[in-house]
């Protein structure tokens, strides 16, 4: 009778491992892909639809959807907590230090025009430019910070 | 046409995560709202607005209402319903009386109203040249507005620093 039941468990957690198998290597294909049409909507947020904020959920999804097939533990393995912590002030801070840099180059706070980089267009392009990757870094670490805090065991 | 099914279809869907008993049932729904608002979105011109829904409105906030429903109950308690005069009679005159208001306003969309003649000209004119963008919308979010973005992007982090001191626990170590 126990090796019966024994005999049930194996081959349900059997069953469960190889119904997994679908997923699991689905999500290992797929976040390449996720992450790369991420970083293109956030680059190319100047010449159509996009941006920084679009792409930067884009990219904290492809982390999310990582961390509820592979399960938390395996997650906090590759992001680790200082990480994302880390993360989501870096992108404010980028974005008021290139604010900064404007005023060291001898315009207002966040003139991008005061770069000298050849032209008030150009320079206002680049300043845009890093101001979206530091707008998507800061709300893709964040919202892998809200995912992990809620679904944390106390 | 298209338009009033898609309305129809809104209204239908947010009475619908209203009612529903079961939680998870109204989260569901709602991200059916934020599929169907994005099509409205596009359908009003705003591509930018549609995509920034389609991603946030139908994907992460969805996710994040599921992993909040594992913590807490996941259907809502029957609560007795009660008719109530004096609350619906002053409801129903504040609605009227801003219905009223806007009777004045300008046509939607109408080239004469006032926010479409103040800055936008100056911003569809110059545009390009200053900001150095084709997208309007990239040009005005980080060059002409940019510092309203960036008290944007310090709402986001404050909003991640108060759920962090809010439920993380210093017990466990990950």
């Amino acid at each position: 009778m126990a090796n019966k039941e024994t005999d049930n468990d194996l081959s349900a957690l059997d069953h469960e491992k190889q119904s997994n198998i679908i997923r699991k290597t689905l999500v290992t294909k797929l976040i390449a892909f996720i992450q790369l049409y991420a970083i293109y909507i956030i680059i190319f947020g100047e010449l159509g639809p996009g941006g920084g904020f679009q792409g930067g959920v884009i990219l904290g999804s492809s982390i999310i959807i990582y961390i509820l097939i592979f399960g938390l533990e395996d997650g906090r393995k590759r992001i680790s907590q200082k990480t994302s912590d880390l993360f989501s002030s870096t992108g404010a801070l980028i974005y008021a230090g290139v604010g900064l840099l404007a005023i060291f180059f001898g315009g207002h706070f966040l003139q991008y025009g005061a770069f000298p980089l050849g032209g008030s267009d150009v320079a206002n392009h680049y300043g845009i430019m890093a101001v979206e990757i530091g707008i998507g870094i800061t709300v893709a670490a964040t919202m892998i910070i809200l995912f992990c805090e809620m679904i944390g065991r106390d | 046409m298209a338009d009033l099914v898609l309305l129809f279809f809104l209204i239908v869907c947010a009475v619908a995560a209203v009612v529903q008993k079961e939680l998870l049932n109204s989260v569901i729904i709602l991200s059916i709202y934020s599929l169907i608002m994005a099509v409205v979105w596009v359908r009003l011109g705003a591509v930018d607005v549609a995509i920034t829904e389609a991603a946030v409105g139908a994907g992460i906030s969805t996710v994040l209402f599921i992993a909040v429903l594992t913590r807490v109950k996941r259907r809502e308690e029957l609560t007795r319903i009660r008719l109530q005069i004096l609350p619906l009679i002053v409801v129903l005159a504040v609605g009227l009386t801003l219905i009223y208001g806007t009777l004045d306003m300008p046509d939607f969309g109408s080239p004469a109203a006032v926010t479409n003649t103040h800055v936008v000209p100056r911003y569809l004119e110059k545009g390009v040249e200053e900001t150095g963008t084709d997208n309007y919308v990239a040009g005005i979010l980080a060059s002409y507005r940019g510092y309203d973005t960036l008290g944007e992007t310090t709402v986001i982090f404050t909003a991640g620093l108060c759920v962090v001191l809010l439920l993380r626990s210093n017990k466990k170590r990950l």
